[in-house]
């Protein structure tokens, strides 16, 4: 940082610095999280940033190596908090590998839909709040109302919004209710006009358009040496993404574009995100379609048929000696677990979401890392801000989607 | 940079018209919009006079469940405890003495049964391990207090009223008065 200092010697031999130190963050309403960026302005201009991470360190992984494997579902919540079930699901497929557990396709569609419903409420705050930094409020309103809706379906899958815990290894903890089938159907009905009504007040605006364009880019190789992935490297021109490259939770079945942007910028980013939330409004659909063909028994499957990880009925529990048993063994996390390495990746809210685990046979992990995809891109941000604008520096924070939850590894 | 697959489509990203650079018709467009949202329905709700409905299985506070003859279902098996990933539930178990059986539904109760409502992520866990019917995540949130103590919930808080001597009380925190 220093050589960027342009000093000034004075007649009386003292120094003064030509540049100002700006500290953006930890707790700066435009930051949206706990970030610092220690900022060397030039008057307006950024002339170096040094990034700081640290702020919520909750030691995860070491938290996780004395849980059985259930218990780490609510600690993957708090990874990236705008898309919870994504982690969720990708948390359980993990395990699944591990223990040799094959879902059925119903049980598959049903995640489908989930992880979509999560990617879109995620990338609708992203680009809102876009908006937001770039000085438009309303817009953000506007659609927040409609995260509300995908969060009520969550409410009425596994009974909470935020951090969801939602699913269970093998399936899902209860069947979708009816009133959560009609609330996913009224909200494909209504959500299309909204972000068709968003698109118009943001896409071609052209305060909009001018303040994004050429704002923090980054090119295809730059990325890629970062290890961006995810909708942030697909705005750099890299079609990349995990769920058509190494297909989970029968992705294969579903028909959809990768959006890809070519400079990399703000705008790019905001572009790719969007046509993703269309994208992803039409695997819901598809993935709802392909469920209202099953029909007669296997139209009530909602998990695996694996009576050693997947808890029994509870009225089985209360009555039947053989149920209770294995309920409390799997509550204690006694059931046999493989030695192994599995490594699974879900396409995140906003990125490869990873999960390393190294099981030695015990009742936890006995080792396990999750690949944050902000953390990777928090590193380039300081490239990304070299040279711009103050208001700049804070709209890239935003366009990358860092989430604090996800910074500390 | 070459395609990975067949499936990528460029955004569109073709620089703005005439039409679309000129200030005032965009902003009345815009303008047109946000007025128009004025008169939309209200989609904010006046908490705490109004609630908004939840779903069934919604994961707020722990309620201990009591039999029909209002006694207690908990056996203090300690499964909850164990499955809690906050480790925010501390029990004591004590054995049920005679004349106690109108009180306790098995030979062994909890005598002392605490959650950490400070500590608790309600995540519904517990609920899921309880081989009793004895705990239940209730729709009641956002407890307050002034002191961190009185977040530690004790027996007297979380269990529900007594069906046969607290009848009405009972209907009142089912919500139906």
């Amino acid at each position: 940082m220093q050589e960027h200092q342009h000093n000034i010697k004075l007649p009386d031999g003292s120094i003064e610095r030509q540049t100002t130190t700006l500290n953006l963050g930890p707790t700066h309403p435009a930051t949206h999280g706990v970030f610092q960026n220690i900022l060397e302005m030039d008057g307006e201009r950024v002339v170096s940033a040094e990034s700081t991470v640290g702020y919520i360190h909750r030691a995860f992984e070491k938290l996780a190596e004395r849980r059985p494997l259930y218990q780490i579902t609510p600690l993957t919540d708090r990874l990236n908090y705008c898309s919870s079930p994504i982690n969720n699901m990708g948390w359980h497929m993990t395990c699944e590998k591990l223990l040799g557990v094959v879902t059925p396709k119903r049980v598959d569609y049903m995640r489908v839909i989930i992880m979509e419903l999560a990617r879109i409420a995620d990338h609708v705050i992203c680009n809102s709040v876009i908006g937001v930094d770039a000085g438009a409020l309303s817009v953000f309103l506007y659609v927040m109302q409609y995260r509300e809706r995908i969060y009520e379906i969550y409410e009425e899958i596994c009974g909470s919004r935020l951090t969801t815990n939602i699913g269970r290894i093998g399936g899902f903890e209860r069947n979708f209710t009816p009133a959560a089938w009609s609330k996913l159907e009224s909200f494909l009905d209504e959500f299309p006009k909204v972000m068709k009504e968003f698109e118009n007040l943001l896409k071609r605006n052209r305060i909009f358009v001018e303040r994004c364009v050429g704002a923090g880019p980054i090119s295809a190789e730059r990325a890629l040496n970062y290890g961006f992935t995810g909708p942030n490297l697909r705005a750099a021109g890299v079609d990349y993404d995990v769920r058509v490259h190494t297909p989970y939770s029968s992705y294969e079945d579903f028909d959809f574009k990768i959006p890809v942007g070519t400079t990399g910028d703000v705008y790019d980013r905001w572009l790719v995100r969007n046509e993703e939330i269309w994208e992803s409004l039409s695997i819901v659909r598809q993935a709802y379609e392909k469920i209202q063909q099953f029909k007669g028994e296997e139209a009530e499957v909602f998990h695996a048929n694996v009576p050693e990880y997947y808890l029994p009925k509870k009225q089985d529990v209360y009555t039947k000696m053989e149920a209770l048993i294995w309920h409390f063994k799997i509550i204690m996390g006694e059931t046999a677990i493989p030695a192994g390495e599995v490594y699974h990746s879900v396409e995140g809210g906003n990125g490869e979401l990873g999960f390393y685990m190294i099981s030695d046979g015990g009742r936890s992990p006995y080792r396990l890392h999750f690949r944050r995809p902000c953390f990777i891109y928090y590193q380039a941000y300081p490239e990304l801000v070299k040279d711009s604008m103050l208001a700049d520096a804070v709209l890239v924070l935003s366009s990358l989607n860092l989430i604090a939850g996800e910074m500390d590894a | 940079m070459q395609n990975l697959t067949h499936r990528s489509k460029d955004v569109d990203r073709r620089p703005l018209s005439l039409w679309e650079k000129m200030y005032i018709p965009s902003v009345a467009k815009g303008m047109s919009i946000t007025f128009g949202h004025m008169f939309k329905k209200v989609p904010t709700i006046r908490y705490p006079e109004e609630t908004r409905p939840f779903s069934p299985v919604f994961r707020g506070l722990h309620v201990l469940n009591r039999d029909e003859e209002g006694r207690e279902r908990c056996t203090a098996c300690g499964l909850c405890a164990v499955a809690c990933p906050a480790e925010a539930i501390t029990m004591e178990a004590a054995e049920r003495k005679a004349g106690e059986e109108n009180l306790y539904r098995e030979e062994k109760y909890a005598a002392r049964y605490e959650i950490n409502m400070l500590r608790c992520i309600f995540c519904g866990l517990c609920e899921e391990a309880c081989p009793k019917d004895a705990i239940y995540l209730s729709e009641t949130f956002a407890p307050s207090n002034y002191a961190r103590k009185g977040f530690i919930y004790g027996k007297e808080d979380l269990l529900i009223p007594d069906p046969k001597t607290q009848a009405s009380d009972l209907a009142a925190a089912k919500g139906q008065e």
